[in-house]
């Protein structure tokens, strides 16, 4: 049997369990791992600037591609920085593997240099983590950790490596383990059958139902099986923020995003409904609003295949802990052999009046806010010619606050994976190197990430990784100088004070900026110029692009819910309320 | 109300203190908690005790399973259990008045004075909580130097057991 270091054998085991990309950056307690990296050509690093978008990047291909991403990082300051990604994709239920290099063993508990507790300063924000304290160890535990982290319900998993574990000097066998069995880890695939039977006698007995369904579908690739379910029984369908592409967004029978900035239509619609049917969604507080006032005539059933999230913040009267996919699946075929047919009458009833809500008030109608002229440029709009320009056929990423909120309303997805943005735990600054860990997966799709000048700030130095690995992304800015989100609950909060939401002339020159990292800049301050130079941008398939586009300050993200009241009570725009 | 909860799990560096982790980042309460390694020496075994309505009770146990370190978690409470705490007790006991007070205590409640001084008794006892809580009342105004509690151990009455 072959003998290698520690070193050799994690990259081994990385690409053995199918790994190609790595995003990272070295340092003292990774030096054995990255000294293994140099020399071999089956596990490709990519040198990012700052440990945070490592994990961005490997999270952005996560979301893209579906597989699980993995980063590199050193101990002490490179953990600490990757925690921020950690979290997000925690939240997000992102596959994902972290590496962190930490001190040798005989040095942990020392206050050794760059010493930081790796597993317990992660614990609360990881599906699992490891410390592996023998270089025999590492095959079994990097297999472990690959599969604790694509399988149920996914999640990011740490492996925190002591330097001497990776030692050079120190050979052992390498075996790639056939098979990974847990007996403490055994996720849900299929559900109850007899709920399901349940479930589906429910929704055949609907009389205003609504398809509510989140990040779940996306993850578990169950598009296609919501679509068939959803097109027999001729549902309305309404997706969260992460659900975004689950059900296509042009389609007559989506009525757009739900939640704290829903359409008029989903989020009355929700608050009407006699049946919900919850799949791969959480009953978030940015859908609920008010729990005690959310859907007061639904009865509610609840696929998911994690089973704490069944009933943790709305009791279901029909829950249902397995996969999207096997459930729904399952589900389609009971229906087919049920001799039951949807209550065609109550649906057309019940479709009759969502078109009257979508024609009154709807988020598409012309009316919803004042249209961009001259030197005053929509965010919507330019929400809306990006889609125009790249034929809904970009994957968008997307930072966070308003010009996250205008891309989920505006562009319309009709497929999963192509909205890649940090729903749960909000991280500014995910928008970039997610888009790098797109354009990575998909050289040839059209990456756009749509930010703000205040969200891009906070990851702007990956433009040098975009430079370094060619990675032509493009970057649309919403530049409103100011942190918009905080200024909009500024206006309707606290009487338009704007503690620290503008930057008083700080700004960078964008154009200038994109152009000293090797890329080509773009300042549109005028209507007239925003579809040409848009198309001239999204031309340029090798350049990475920064379209610093200067957008109307005072437009705030409409709809949005009122605290504390129910799904459909909402702030139309600033003065009509619904 | 009181939750007796029991959990097999791995005997590995870092289990515990995610079991821990658990409650302070979901906000729930333990009231004690033991743990030690059971006949097969890759397994704890850990029973704790906190409070929560059926509601809590079943996140409780939920999100205790979903770590990826636990094997198996009950919740006792829910069906009949014995349920045992150890106390060790060190009083106040120099003069005889006392010294006859405390070992008639200790008799009633099927103690054992396990250590004695010149000045002191030490008391061990064991039974539910309840017990030990009147034990403690019994004895308090006699002068509790030091108590020392187990935390509740726990297990199912009848035939069934948490085994791997």
């Amino acid at each position: 049997m072959e003998l290698l270091s520690g070193g050799d054998i994690l990259i081994r085991a990385l690409k053995d369990a199918g790994v190609k990309d790595v995003w990272g950056y070295p340092g003292g307690a990774a030096l054995h791992i990255y000294d293994a990296l140099y020399r071999q050509d089956d596990v490709f690093h990519i040198l990012v600037r700052h440990e945070q978008a490592a994990v961005h990047a490997a999270d952005g291909f996560s979301r893209a591609t579906g597989e699980v991403g993995t980063a590199l990082v050193t101990s002490g300051p490179g953990a600490t920085n990757a925690i921020t990604g950690i979290a997000t994709a925690y939240m997000d239920s992102i596959p994902m593997v972290v590496i962190s290099g930490q001190v040798p063993l005989s040095k942990i508990g020392q206050d050794a240099f760059q010493e930081t507790d790796m597993v317990g300063v992660s614990r609360p924000i990881v599906k699992h983590s490891f410390l592996v304290t023998r270089a025999e160890d590492i095959a079994e535990t990097i297999a472990k950790a690959y599969y604790i982290a694509s399988t149920g319900r996914p999640g990011p998993v740490v492996v925190d490596i002591p330097k001497d574990v990776t030692d050079p000097s120190y050979k052992v066998a390498y075996e790639w383990p056939t098979e990974t069995k847990m007996r403490s880890y055994q996720p849900t695939d299929k559900g109850h059958r007899g709920q399901i039977k349940r479930a589906v006698k429910t929704l055949l007995g609907a009389k205003r139902p609504v398809i509510y369904t989140g990040g779940g579908i996306v993850i578990d690739n169950a598009a296609e099986h919501l679509i068939a379910l959803a097109k027999k029984l001729n549902f309305p369908v309404t997706n969260t923020l992460m659900g975004l592409g689950g059900y296509p967004g042009t389609d007559q029978q989506y009525l757009g995003m739900l939640g704290m900035h829903g359409t008029y239509e989903a989020n009355t619609a929700m608050h009407h409904a006699d049946v919900i049917f919850a799949v791969g969604a959480r009953f978030d507080d940015r859908v609920t609003n008010d729990l005690e006032k959310f859907c007061p005539h639904a009865t509610i059933i609840h696929v998911d295949v994690d089973p704490t999230t069944v009933s943790k913040n709305i009791e279901a009267h029909i829950p249902i802990v397995g996969t999207c996919t096997s459930v729904l699946t399952e589900m389609l075929s009971i229906a087919e052999q049920l001799d039951i047919e949807p209550d065609a009458e109550a649906l057309a009833e019940w479709w009759q009046q969502i078109d009257q809500w979508r024609a009154d008030k709807g988020i598409y109608t012309e009316s919803r806010y004042e249209p961009s002229s001259g030197t005053c440029i929509k965010p919507q709009d330019v929400i809306k010619m990006l889609y125009k320009i790249t034929g809904g056929e970009a994957i968008v990423t997307s930072d966070v606050g308003q010009h996250q909120m205008f891309a989920a309303q505006y562009y319309l997805f009709d497929k999963p994976r192509m909205w890649i943005n940090s729903g749960g735990l909000g991280t500014m600054g995910f928008g970039l190197p997610a888009a790098m860990g797109c354009k990575r997966a998909f050289p040839d799709t059209d990456v756009a990430c749509v930010t703000g000048e205040g969200s891009i700030q906070m990851c702007i130095q990956e433009l040098s990784t975009c430079t370094q690995h060619n990675l032509p992304v493009k970057i649309i800015n919403l530049n409103n100088a100011a942190l918009g989100m905080v200024r909009q609950w500024q206006d309707m909060n606290y009487s338009s004070r704007y503690s620290e939401s503008v930057y008083e002339d700080s700004l960078p020159d964008f154009v200038k900026l994109a152009e000293a990292y090797g890329h080509v800049g773009m300042k549109i301050t005028h209507l007239d110029e925003l579809e040409e130079k848009m198309r001239e941008c999204f031309a340029m398939k090798d350049r990475t692009v920064f379209m610093d586009i200067c957008v109307d300050r005072s437009e705030h993200v409409y709809p949005m819910q009122v605290p504390g009241g129910s799904m459909r009570d909402l702030w139309l725009n600033k003065t009509e309320r619904a | 109300m009181k939750r007796i909860i029991s959990i097999l799990l791995e005997n590995e560096s870092g289990a515990l203190s995610r079991v821990v982790g658990l409650f302070s980042q979901r906000g729930y309460n333990i009231d004690t908690l033991t743990v030690a390694p059971t006949d097969d020496d890759t397994l704890s075994r850990l029973t704790l005790t906190t409070q929560g309505d059926d509601h809590m009770a079943e996140q409780i146990v939920k999100q205790l399973h979903k770590l990826i370190d636990t094997i198996k978690v009950v919740d006792l409470t829910v069906g009949p259990h014995i349920e045992r705490e150890l106390m060790l007790v060190k009083l106040k006991a120099s003069d005889n008045d006392i010294r006859a007070e405390v070992k008639s205590c200790v008799e009633i409640f099927r103690g054992t004075i396990v250590d004695v001084t010149p000045n002191t008794y030490t008391v061990q006892l064991a039974g539910d909580s309840e017990k030990l809580d009147a034990f403690i009342e019994a004895v308090r105004e006699i002068g509790i130097m030091e108590v020392v509690r187990s935390g509740v151990s726990g297990i199912a009455r009848g035939d069934k057991f948490l085994r791997v």
